[in-house]
């Protein structure tokens, strides 16, 4: 066998009663990349922070390259050739490539012999890996991509062997990942180590030599990607036969639902967030718009929801103009009452209060139905027994009414959200992200969830960042850019390929 | 990234706040012993004071009833996210309600003048406390800011008002006249004799059980209600808020206005249940010791009435103390008071991290 560049044996984590990592013994062998995979909860990023210095294991013991060490926080880590990608980029946007590089790194009084010798180095680090990054560029014009490359160039600057990436293409593009791939294929070729985090089972696939596969906290499997297939990693993920094929007959649309013309959006700034946006939306069908995210699905969730107000353009519902709709109460509340239900893209921000139980959360939204009131007060024993039906119709785990959403997984939580905005029975659902953070087993059921409501005649508008879920529900696609619509095409014609030409604004 | 709790509820709802209280009386102890008293007698004389006889107790319970007035005038913000630090100042402007509702009507039988009086301490309070709601609401001026200027303008107010105008004719002191005895609220010494029971004369009265119910209400508002779910989805997840189509200015204006009308009601206590006059320190801090109430009481109608029984306690036992030791001076009180908000307030999670390695430690074994 290789020579290992990580070696862990016997590691645990607690956080209180929680065992977050047990008994963990995996190695990764010098110049190769390794793939970890999991559903959300598996332990993957705490395993992670262990390894870069945020938490310490109550157990156990870490080798890198043969040697026992004790990582006790960031700066070891770094020192000891391990640096880190995280998935939300640590970057100054004001900053330069290079004064953001150099920053935490500065060596010496002056600021100006630091950067001297960091441009060098970084000419030299840009030309071995192929990252073609400017250093002068100021951070907050790049790219996403581009700043993803800031990020491991700043771990390389570091003097990295080691490279951890957490979920790093969630906000790439088909073509910016695929770059990103070649990046680290040629720091491989350098004899650098790769640790990918990903729940994407196609990436680790492609691109890694060797699967690590948590549960719950456990290792279910190491193996050697060239011998493994997609499914039997998702059923090793999720400890039991997954079908990730989606059941789609034709779709039978009926009468316009939802038709907006001409819609735009401008920000105070003055930049054009959505910039003349028009489709329609029929019955009995799942429109799918995709994207990068950031690219204006927001903020068309937003107004479509009554969240925010439009800068002009037409939003028309069953023939009733939604943008000036005269209501005293708030916009959000009337077009719930017309039968738009919405299940946000920032589930933890939006779509529920962390802190309120889960029987509070069931009816957020819906407070004001005269279902759950009972006088002046709540019916208190309604509001649990609507949450025990949500509970066990969406098989919400645990199925405690009681407990504090905040406790529960991202897929318990989602489900939830998806109880309560199915139950008003609506006529349009605006759905964004639905699977985002949720694990494998609850994305099936997720998935089969809205294709059985689109079955039943409602019009369903699906944002998601996630290709392989757009094109698995969606009967049309709508591709958004920069505030545009990019691109309108049926989901059957669609390849992957070309819709992230379409995301990226190439054609 | 922050790592869970790793304590039982029980502890961080008991224990911590105990522990905390604890360490508080540790340091006045200590400074007491520095000024040469007996720390353990002081602490006795205290008890003794606020429950040791009954007339102690009718105090301590007087001032029990305005600290849970004001301390759940702060909660009532606080669960919408709003820290109102203007209770002493909404209090005093309830008071000017009273004052005028008393000097004009108080001709009137009681049964008509207190209740216009109640409403007006309510209305006038919850007025007090709308402007900074308004500013905060729709211009985004922070309400701690706006608060604590309401505060000082109250007072520049009621002075000018209590020298120039309400003063009573003739006289030197800033105070109105005594009002007429229809407009008193019953002392509870008083209605226990119709019942045949015999009290000692003190300023505890009827407001008490006012103070009580509210508590009741309160929670019931707050918990069990529509408005009170609004409120505390503004107050816990602003978009969340937004996102369930809930008028968030307005939450944030009407839940000021609540709090304004609470502390509003302390003003009642005072002023128809004892002074039965207005002056000009009537107000006396009850309004900021209702931020450390409702802080110690973690913003629950239960534990507010714990906290606002101590705080009573505090003021009843040390007013004794310090007639018995003259070293031990009214500062002295509002030392350990304010001990006691560091400890509890701003220093709440003082002892989480060793009790979280000694829960862990226990449950090891």
């Amino acid at each position: 066998m290789a020579e290992l560049a990580i070696e862990l044996t016997g590691v645990n984590k607690y956080f209180g009663e929680v065992h977050a990592n047990k008994n963990i013994s995996f190695a990764v062998a010098k110049g190769s990349i390794h793939g970890i995979i999991g559903e959300n909860g598996a332990g993957k990023s705490t395993l992670m922070s262990i390894l870069y210095g945020y938490y310490q294991a109550d157990s156990g013991s870490i080798r890198l390259n043969g040697q026992e060490v004790r990582i006790r926080n960031s700066h070891d880590a770094i020192a000891r050739g391990i640096g880190m990608v995280h998935q939300h980029f640590m970057l100054v946007d004001t900053f330069t490539v290079l004064e953001n590089i150099v920053l935490g790194a500065e060596q010496g009084l002056a600021l100006k012999q630091s950067l001297l010798a960091a441009r060098a180095h970084l000419a030299t680090l840009n030309r071995d890996y192929g990252l073609q990054v400017d250093p002068d560029a100021i951070v907050g014009e790049l790219g996403v991509g581009e700043q993803q490359r800031v990020e491991i160039l700043k771990a390389l600057y570091r003097g990295a062997d080691v490279l951890i990436l957490d979920e790093p293409t969630a906000v790439l593009t088909p073509q910016e990942a695929d770059d990103l791939f070649r990046i680290l294929g040629l720091l491989k070729a350098q004899g650098k180590t790769v640790l990918l985090i990903t729940h994407k089972l196609r990436e680790v696939l492609d691109i890694t030599d060797a699967v690590t596969v948590m549960r719950a906290g456990e290792i279910v499997g190491n193996v050697v990607t060239a011998e493994v297939g997609k499914e039997d990693l998702a059923d090793l993920m999720v400890g039991r036969k997954v079908n990730l094929q989606l059941d789609k007959t034709p779709a039978t649309p009926g009468k316009t639902v939802l038709q907006v013309s001409n819609l735009s959006l401008t920000d105070a700034r003055g930049v054009k967030l959505l910039d003349d946006v028009s489709f329609e939306l029929r019955e009995g069908e799942i429109v799918g718009i995709a994207g990068v995210s950031g690219n204006g699905q927001s903020e068309l969730l937003e107004i479509l929801s009554g969240m925010r107000e439009a800068s002009a353009g037409s939003v028309r519902y069953n023939g009733t103009e939604l943008t000036t709709l005269p209501t005293r109460e708030p916009k959000a509340a009337a077009y719930r009452r017309l039968g738009i239900a919405h299940v946000p893209e920032d589930r933890s921000r939006e779509g529920l209060v962390k802190d309120f139980s889960t029987f509070e959360n069931a009816i957020l939204g819906y407070h004001d139905d005269p279902a759950i009131q009972r006088g002046l007060l709540f019916n208190r024993k309604a509001i649990i027994e609507r949450c025990r039906r949500f509970i066990s119709e969406f098989d919400v785990r645990p199925a405690n009414a009681f407990r504090r959403s905040g406790l529960f997984s991202g897929g318990n939580q989602q489900k939830v959200i998806l109880a309560r905005e199915i139950d008003s029975d609506p006529q349009l659902m605006l759905i964004g992200q639905p699977t985002r953070g949720v694990d494998i087993g609850a994305i099936e059921f997720i998935h089969k969830r809205l294709m059985a409501l689109r079955n039943a005649g409602k019009a369903l508008l699906l944002v998601s960042v996630e290709l392989d879920e757009i094109l698995a529900l969606s009967d049309r696609i709508i591709v958004m850019n920069a505030g545009r619509v990019s691109g309108e095409l049926p989901a059957a014609q669609a390849t992957a390929t070309e819709l992230g030409l379409l995301m990226g604004g190439h054609k | 990234m922050s790592q869970p709790s790793n304590l039982p509820r029980w502890a961080t709802l008991w224990l911590m706040p105990v522990l905390n209280l604890f360490a508080a009386l540790l340091v006045s102890g200590l400074v007491i012993t520095l000024i040469g008293e007996d720390p353990v007698e002081c602490l006795q004389l205290m008890i003794n004071g606020a429950f040791g006889y009954p007339e102690g107790i009718g105090y301590t319970l007087f001032y029990t009833t305005s600290f849970i007035f004001t301390g759940l005038a702060v909660a009532a913000a606080f669960h919408a996210g709003l820290f109102n630090i203007g209770g002493e100042g909404q209090m005093y402007l309830a008071g000017l309600g009273v004052t005028l509702v008393c000097l004009g009507l108080d001709f009137l039988p009681g049964w008509v003048v207190i209740p216009l009086a109640l409403l007006a301490s309510m209305v006038f309070g919850a007025a007090w406390a709308f402007i900074p709601g308004y500013l905060q609401a729709k211009r985004g001026s922070h309400i701690v800011v706006t608060t604590i200027m309401f505060n000082f303008i109250a007072s520049a107010l009621m002075t000018w008002l209590l020298v120039d105008k309400l003063i009573m004719p003739g006289s030197q002191t800033p105070a109105t006249r005594l009002f007429a005895e229809s407009a008193w609220i019953p002392m509870l010494h008083e209605l226990a004799a119709n019942l045949g029971i015999e009290l000692p004369q003190t300023p505890l009265n009827a407001t008490f059980f006012l103070a009580l119910i509210s508590l009741v209400v309160f929670y019931l508002m707050v918990w069990r209600s529509r408005w009170g779910y609004a409120l505390r989805t503004v107050g816990l997840n602003e978009k969340a808020a937004r996102y369930a189509g809930m008028p968030v200015s307005k939450v944030i204006i009407v839940a000021m206005c609540f709090s304004g009308a609470l502390a509003g009601l302390a003003a009642v206590n005072e002023l128809l249940g004892s002074t039965h006059r207005m002056n000009l320190a009537f107000t006396n801090g009850i309004g900021f010791v209702g931020i450390a109430v409702a802080l110690m009481g973690r913003n629950h109608p239960f534990g507010i009435l714990l906290s606002a029984l101590l705080f009573g306690a505090l003021t009843q036992g040390g007013l004794d103390l310090s007639f018995e030791k003259p070293a031990i001076t009214h500062e002295m009180i509002i030392l350990t008071q304010g001990l006691i908000i560091l400890f509890c307030g701003a220093l709440e999670n003082l002892f989480q991290t060793p009790l979280a390695l000694a829960f862990k430690q226990m449950t090891k074994r």
